[in-house]
């Protein structure tokens, strides 16, 4: 047969093409389950870094997590809870979730019981760094003011420089930082060294060479933290957050 | 088995003919990714991967392809294993496929890849063309793991994520070169060895 020939030529395209695409599609579904454990497991470590929990390795994240986040809840903008169900916080694709109107986006709250008794609340938050999406979780105490912990994680943000947000150093700032001032939501804002926030919030200093992140930051805590007030300000009223069927038995806050 | 060409084939690209140094091929790539040493061993067992298997493919079917279309069906051969190496790492090794993030993909752009398939797997039998992918990987992953070691040490003071530099030098006021990590030095290192090897092989210098 000809090989230069049309008929040859889309012939062996054709089949070359149908060949490499099943093999493909067989092996990605043979791996998929793998991957998307992976993928939960790195978001369970995430959430449990902003909590200062590490598992002892590898394999026992999942055990880990699941000893400490005793329960999935969404709340909506007055701090209702509307969902209880397992998980239901943990499988909220914030992506997703930040493109819904305020009236349709529930605000997913994993709540965790330490080994001191006292109970955190851990918000995920999601925004836009310099060259992707950043994401991270809040910890909060549970007076529904102070931030435990916090953790950052980005798609490519540059080394060395945005990268930073991801590290202990710079998550760090923010444990202890409140949220409330004078019973106001003032956020907690990322400025530069030397700047103060205009509105008596309390901040972060930004990393240095990294300012379009640092802001990126910043907007993502404005845009998601606050839609939390009404959640963090049932918390303050009552300590511990009411709901059906659950025994609370939870040490008052020192 | 290792016949004097089979032999050239696999031991040439490691210095004499190295895809890097001399072809200064797959550049990008050895820059991005040397930051630390795993990362860089691990690009450089994948590169070796795609490369050799995708050199055997294609002489395989050398004989079958047609001429119009044969950069068309060495993409699709490499892109193919580069998917599945992908897939592995996400599956396996998940912490080093998030180190490497795009690189692992961008293997399809590496140059040496296309030029190896072009330049030999399209002309010779599968054993000679599997190992020239073997050996071409293998320069090019020797030169990913030099850099990496310097940039790694000097950068961070650690070798493989393990602290080297001992804490007393710390102690009397030494630094970590915090511009080892960044691309800029990846380059003036690679361009050092350059130097070097071009200055031990005479037959390599040109006027």
């Amino acid at each position: 047969m000809n090989k230069n020939s049309n008929t040859y030529q889309i012939l062996y395209a054709a089949v070359m093409v149908l060949l490499v695409g099943s093999v493909l599609a067989l092996i990605y579904m043979a791996l998929k389950p793998k991957q998307d454990e992976n993928i939960a497991n790195d978001t369970r470590k995430q959430i449990l870094s902003a909590l200062h929990i590490a598992a002892p390795d590898e394999s026992q994240v999942k055990e880990t997590y699941e000893k400490y986040i005793i329960q999935d809840l969404l709340v909506d903008a007055d701090g209702n809870i509307v969902d209880s169900a397992e998980n239901v916080a943990f499988d909220v694709q914030m992506k997703a979730n930040v493109k819904l109107s305020d009236t349709e986006r529930k605000l997913p709250v994993m709540k965790c019981k330490m080994d001191d008794g006292s109970t955190k609340y851990v918000l995920p938050v999601y925004g836009a760094g310099l060259w992707g999406p950043i994401w991270g979780y809040i910890a909060m105490n549970e007076d529904g003011n102070t931030i435990y912990g916090a953790n950052f994680s980005h798609e490519g943000e540059t080394p060395g420089l945005g990268a930073r947000i991801a590290e202990e150093e710079f998550q760090g700032l923010f444990q202890d930082k409140h949220l409330f001032q004078d019973g106001e939501f003032k956020n907690v804002v990322v400025l530069k060294k030397g700047q103060t926030a205009t509105n008596g919030a309390e901040q972060v200093d930004a990393l240095t060479g990294a300012t379009i992140t640092s802001r990126g930051v910043s907007d993502m805590l404005d845009d998601c933290l606050a839609r939390y007030e009404g959640f963090l300000k049932k918390l303050q009223d009552k300590p511990q957050v009411e709901v059906p069927g659950e025994i609370t038995n939870v040490v008052q806050p020192q | 088995m290792l016949s004097k060409k089979n032999k050239e084939a696999l031991f040439n690209p490691l210095s004499k003919d190295n895809p890097v140094l001399v072809q200064i091929l797959g550049i990008c790539s050895s820059l991005a990714v040397t930051a630390s040493l795993e990362p860089a061993i691990v690009m450089g067992i994948s590169v070796i991967a795609v490369l050799a298997f995708s050199n055997v493919i294609i002489s395989f079917l050398r004989k079958t392809i047609p001429t119009n279309i044969r950069i068309i069906v060495q993409l699709v051969v490499v892109a193919a294993l580069v998917i599945i190496v992908q897939q592995i790492l996400t599956a396996y090794q998940y912490d080093v496929s998030k180190q490497l993030s795009v690189f692992i993909g961008l293997i399809i752009t590496n140059c040496i890849l296309m030029g190896r398939l072009e330049a030999f797997a399209m002309h010779n039998s599968p054993w000679p063309s599997f190992l020239d992918g073997v050996g071409n990987g293998l320069g090019y992953t020797i030169i990913l793991v030099i850099v990496a070691f310097i940039r790694e040490l000097l950068g961070t003071g650690k070798l493989f994520g393990y602290q080297v530099v001992p804490q007393w030098c710390y102690d009397h006021g030494y630094e970590n070169n915090g511009l080892m990590i960044l691309a800029p030095m990846a380059l003036i290192t690679v361009g050092c060895i350059i130097w070097v090897h071009r200055a031990r092989n005479k037959e390599l210098q040109e006027d």
